[in-house]
């Protein structure tokens, strides 16, 4: 890679009646101050957002695609934390 | 499209038992209509194929603005220039979520940047014609706008996540740019004879070349069969290419022009439009190159990278020079 080319950075946007940020995509800038800019006319010219974070792209620690089975494992066998694993008697209320 | 006749590298499209197990598995998964996302493995082709189809489209993207951007200081009003500059500030926005995308299957802007300057990566042939009425700007956005949303729309089903995913937000924006240059030519074709004249006169110079921007006949596009495989052409040429005529002639009927081919006509028995011959030589001899336009964009483009080389370096020193002060990590 060029080492005059921009670092890259990945942007996340709160929309207007959203509660989490959201990954729109990324960009070039130079520093974080450009970053934003360049984000709130590449991704809120439609009024997306009331927020924006920039990370840097080397700044985001990602899992790989081809460990999802082993990662994402533990779950797949503990079905008793989702509450319709124990029924309840109809005549019991407020559980 | 956008991305005309993009070279996959393959010779012929395997079937599921002819491929090593990876890429077997990796089709099936296409086949079931999961998603492909940046880091994982994918056929070397695919991951080739797919960045010069999705930069080439960010290359026309940005080259598209070159002319409509030639009319902005002649806008006929001040709000008809406000929308204009609103348009083509989405076009380098969609040229900026498709380089994005690009980049996320391992290329640099750089690379691609230069790729287009030394001619050696395409953009759509539509942009190397030049803008000589106001009308073409109601032209380009009714009809260039059009093609481009007929081929987009599918794309939004592609099976690469990141290229899917800008799609998505392209033909969000793109609606507004096609109804801008049809309320263009509805405000002409209901003004004085002159100005319908002029529509007319646009319509006449547009209308065969966006037929080419959907690329060759089907029975000449030797790639299109392996980009289906592997779902990033979700529809064929020749296919957006009908939807396109059917759904514009009555556009064109109710702004009373007519379009430029004596062969047009209702095919009852087909339920679609018949349409004359293309002139494939003009598209071949644009592609290659020689069209009114293509030295003027490239050089523009050139020009325009090179006078501001300063500023992307000066922000960088900046940057780094801010950070060493503030004892934080540089760029």
């Amino acid at each position: 890679m060029n080492r005059s080319e921009w670092p890259l950075w990945e942007i996340f946007i709160r929309s207007q009646h959203g509660l989490a940020h959201k990954h729109v995509g990324s960009l070039h800038a130079p520093d974080a101050e450009m970053a934003i800019k360049n984000a709130r006319d590449v991704y809120t010219r439609r009024n997306e957002g009331v927020s924006i974070w920039v990370v840097r792209s080397a700044d985001i620690t990602a899992t790989a695609p081809g460990d999802k089975a082993p990662l994402f494992e533990p779950a797949n066998s503990k079905v008793y934390r989702h509450p319709t694993f124990f029924p309840m008697p109809d005549e019991v209320k407020h559980l | 499209m956008y991305a005309q006749m993009v070279d996959t590298g393959q010779k012929k499209v395997r079937s599921l038992e002819e491929m090593p197990p990876e890429e077997r598995a990796f089709q099936q998964r296409i086949d079931a209509d999961v998603k492909v996302e940046p880091k994982e493995w994918m056929p070397e082709g695919y991951r080739k194929t797919l960045i010069r189809q999705i930069s080439q489209h960010a290359h026309s993207e940005i080259v598209g603005m070159l002319p409509e951007g030639n009319w902005i200081t002649r806008a006929p009003s001040l709000q008809r220039k406000a929308i204009l500059m609103a348009k083509v500030q989405d076009e380098a926005g969609h040229g900026l979520y498709l380089y994005a995308a690009a980049e996320t299957l391992g290329v640099s802007r750089d690379e691609l940047i230069a790729e287009l300057h030394a001619g050696k990566a395409k953009y759509s042939s539509i942009f190397n014609y030049p803008t000589l009425s106001w009308a073409d700007i109601g032209a380009i956005g009714w009809l260039v706008d059009g093609a481009a949303i007929m081929n987009q729309i599918p794309l939004c089903r592609c099976s690469f996540g990141p290229y899917s995913r800008a799609m998505i937000r392209v033909c969000k924006e793109e609606s507004f740019h096609q109804r801008q240059g049809f309320d263009i030519m509805m405000k002409l074709c209901a003004g004085t004879a002159e100005q319908k004249a002029m529509a007319q006169d646009a319509l006449d110079r547009w209308w065969w070349p966006s037929l080419m921007m959907f690329g060759p006949p089907d029975a000449e596009s030797v790639h299109s069969a392996q980009s289906a495989r592997w779902r990033i052409k979700i529809l064929s040429n020749d296919e957006l290419r009908q939807r396109f005529i059917d759904q514009t002639v009555p556009q064109s009927e109710f702004l009373g022009l007519r379009v430029p081919d004596p062969a047009l006509a209702w095919n009852e028995g087909r339920g679609h439009y018949d349409f004359g011959p293309i002139d494939w030589e003009e598209f071949h001899n644009v592609i290659k190159g020689n069209g009114p336009c293509n030295r003027d964009r490239l050089r523009t483009r050139v020009k325009a990278w090179d006078d501001g080389a300063w500023v992307r370096e000066a922000a960088l020193a900046y940057a780094e020079k801010r950070a060493a002060r503030n004892g934080e990590r540089a760029a």
